[in-house]
């Protein structure tokens, strides 16, 4: 690989600083003892308490995973910390009152929540390690009958909503991770979108893992009734560390009757340094029922860092003629490790699903997309339609597509396509003998390649995504 | 035209390069001015297209010895894309695709940087489809070239019209082309020539390589170079070219090749 092309591909983090605020850390290490204590510091009610323990009971009996394409050294579980919250001082009751060593926190991953809540017209439900700091909007939103709070808080003030949905499309036992997030799961955020409502503003979280060590759990619900529709953004950034940290999250979307969802993530944690040394470990279930008929569940991802990925946002299309998408674009540099892609399963008849994956591999990073596209016995003239791309940066990074495609009927439609293409010296003496340099040729190949997944995104989030990825890939040439 | 009292606009003087450390040019002496046509033959493996590719600057090739100057400054230290905006242009014997970048964009994204360097005003989208549009016929060009991907899919002969496209669009005072004609049915040569012969002009020099003579029945050259084993072993006029097409290559080693390569 060109020296130009190595300097490009390897900026230093720009999120990497600590945030002074004191926390309140439970000891390392898990036990019965250590989920009775979270759910007790949260004042939880018996039935959520029973549901981490029989998660805690299945977890245990469980091992961890080996078929995920990624190498990295055991977790041991028990040098976690499970439960972290900053210290509030008071009760807050505006934005005013947030810690402003906070807000200088926001600010300097350039999400300064005041004004862009504000002047983007986003209400952004704020997750500092495990607790909600401060929602916004909150107001607004309940005028049409829209819940967007904290899960906590939706335990305390919703709890017959959350009982009713949560474990419903993971369930506890669902895998080792899932497992492990419904036992100790913090925070999160959760949604609830009535009959009938079109939520009138994206909503918006932006996730932090601040303090050292402590293992983020987060759990995320968002519901919408009949005919309801909501476009949810989720963003993350983390500061730089040298022990990894590990992050087990847990999504979980359910679509009524006609309802839409659509779920978008920019995902930029610390993805470790050039030597592959720190960064996080991201094992996430992310799965969306399409419950109702003519239902649609609208998966959009943007991953750019992690020191390891491994996520499948994924939709059961149980509804008749419910819709199932998936657009990612996964960014993989330096020694990042990324096993991402998502599942289909059609349940339904008349279910359509589209699978738009774009893999980037620089420097010695390895980017495997696996996806599965399952069709029911009872799918008649379901249709899948996946393409899956990647494209290679120099020659020591690897790229890997595993497609399972599982049909049980003959009347179903699946249609696979995939491609590999390199940014090789050639190309980029192609553009410099056209007078373009490399940075601005990078950046033209890039979006070019990934546009079918940007065109995905709203606006302000594709925006971000393509300066996130031109940061990720451009810097001092030559 | 030949035209001795025109300025020199390159002059290449005991020319070495390697790839992957095997010395590929040995020696070459080369000069064009202003409003010349140059033509370099030479059989296959001879270093024309290593030839090229070096006064673009392509970074596999390491220039060991010798000089080049371009409008009389130094050419070797500058970076390829700094080359192209000083108005060095390469047409490629294999485009590459760019898989994602529609050609409109790129073509202007070339046009504009090209027109900074020189101090000129940059064109808009809108501006710069009318433009390029205008460039397009002259070549019989299909305007959907502008909404594809760069290369992507196209024919040989599409290939190669793009390449004359840009090279009429930048408007270069050197422009090397590069087996153009390689890959070409006869309508594709007629048009392709017709372009470049209309490119020509006093304040530009051309230098044709090719294998063939058959392009230079539609571009007329000033002056036929013959390469072999990394040099230039014969220099002479256009009816030197049929010489070649009639004879070969292989005369040409029992001649001197030493006074050959000085009268260059």
């Amino acid at each position: 690989m060109s020296t130009a092309l190595q300097n490009l591909v390897n900026q230093p983090y720009r999120h990497g600083f600590v945030t002074d605020i004191a926390a309140d850390v439970a000891p390392k290490g898990l036990s019965e003892d250590t989920i009775r204590l979270i759910s007790a510091k949260k004042n939880e009610p018996q039935w959520l308490l029973d549901f981490r323990l029989e998660a805690y009971r299945h977890w245990l009996k469980m091992e961890e995973p080996t078929w995920p394409n990624v190498r990295y050294p055991k977790i041991d579980f028990q040098a976690i910390s499970y439960y972290s919250a900053p210290k509030p001082k008071s009760k807050l009751a505006s934005i005013d009152e947030v810690d402003p060593e906070l807000l200088r926190t926001f600010e300097k991953l350039g999400v300064p929540m005041n004004e862009r809540a504000a002047l983007a017209g986003v209400a952004v439900d704020v997750i500092f390690d495990s607790v909600s700091v401060a929602t916004t909007y909150k107001e607004k939103l309940a005028e049409v009958g829209i819940v967007f709070c904290s899960i906590s808080e939706a335990v305390q003030k919703h709890p017959d909503l959350v009982r009713k949905y949560l474990g419903t499309v993971v369930p506890s036992g669902d895998n080792y991770y899932a497992a492990l997030n419904s036992a100790v799961f913090t925070d999160g955020s959760f949604c609830f979108i009535p009959r009938g409502v079109k939520c009138p503003m994206d909503l918006s979280t932006y996730f932090r893992i601040n303090t050292q060590d402590s293992g983020q759990f987060e759990r995320t619900l968002i519901i919408a009734e009949e005919d309801a529709s909501v476009s949810y953004l989720e963003g993350c950034t983390a500061p730089k560390f040298d022990t990894n940290q590990l992050h087990a999250a847990v999504v979980e979307l359910i679509a009524l009757d006609r309802a839409d969802i659509k779920y978008s993530t920019v995902q930029n944690w610390y993805a470790g340094d050039e030597h592959g040394i720190g960064g996080i470990y991201n094992f996430v279930t992310k799965r969306g029922l399409c419950k109702g008929s003519a239902s649609r569940i609208s998966w959009t991802q943007v991953e750019t860092g992690s020191a390891i990925t491994w996520k499948y946002p994924s939709c059961v299309l149980l509804g008749e003629n419910s819709v199932g998408e998936f657009y990612s674009v996964a960014l993989t540099n330096n020694y990042q490790q990324a096993d991402t892609g998502t599942k289909m399963v059609h349940i339904g008849p008349g279910t359509r699903s589209t699978i738009i994956s774009k893999g980037i591999s620089a420097g010695h990073s390895n980017n495997s997309y696996r996806g599965l596209v399952r069709i029911g016995a009872k799918a008649l003239g379901a249709r899948n339609y996946s393409q899956c791309d990647s494209m290679l940066i120099g020659d020591k990074c690897g790229a890997n597509t595993f497609p399972y495609i599982q049909v049980q009927n003959a009347g179903a439609t699946v249609e696979h396509e995939a491609s590999t293409s390199k940014i090789g010296e050639d190309q980029l003496f192609y553009f410099a003998q056209r007078g373009i340099g490399t940075e601005e040729a990078v950046s033209m190949i890039i979006n070019g390649f990934c546009k079918a997944v940007f065109q995905q995104l709203p606006m302000e989030f594709a925006v971000e995504a393509t300066k996130l990825l031109g940061l990720k890939l451009e810097g001092s040439v030559g | 035209m030949i035209r001795p009292d025109s300025p020199t606009i390159l002059a290449v003087r005991g020319l070495h390069a390697t790839v992957n450390g095997i010395e590929i040019l040995k020696g070459i002496d080369f000069t064009v001015r202003l409003g010349e046509v140059h033509a370099i033959m030479g059989p296959n493996g001879s270093g024309k297209s290593t030839f090229a590719k070096v006064l673009a600057g392509h970074p596999s090739y390491v220039v060991t010895r010798g000089e080049v100057t371009y409008d009389g400054q130094n050419l070797l230290g500058r970076k390829p894309e700094e080359r192209a905006r000083a108005g060095v242009f390469l047409a490629f014997q294999y485009p590459v695709e760019i898989p994602g970048v529609a050609n409109s964009q790129f073509l202007r994204l070339a046009y504009n940087s090209v027109q900074a360097e020189r101090g000129k005003d940059e064109l808009d989208p809108l501006e710069f489809d009318d433009f390029v549009r205008a460039k397009m016929k002259l070549l019989e060009m299909n305007p959907d070239f502008l909404d594809r991907s760069v290369n992507e899919g196209f024919s040989g002969g599409e290939k190669k019209r793009n390449e004359i496209l840009q090279m009429a669009l930048l408007e270069p005072r050197l422009a090397i082309l590069d087996e153009t004609d390689s890959g070409l049915d006869i309508d594709a040569l007629r048009v392709v020539a017709g372009g470049v012969n209309q490119l020509s002009k006093e304040d530009n020099a051309m230098v044709l390589v090719t294998h063939y003579q058959r392009l230079l029945n539609y571009i007329v050259p000033d002056y036929v170079h013959v390469m072999d084993g990394g040099r230039v072993v014969k220099t002479g006029g256009k009816e030197l070219a049929l010489e070649l097409e009639t004879r070969g290559y292989d005369w040409i080693g029992n001649e001197n090749p030493a006074s050959a390569a000085a009268s260059a």
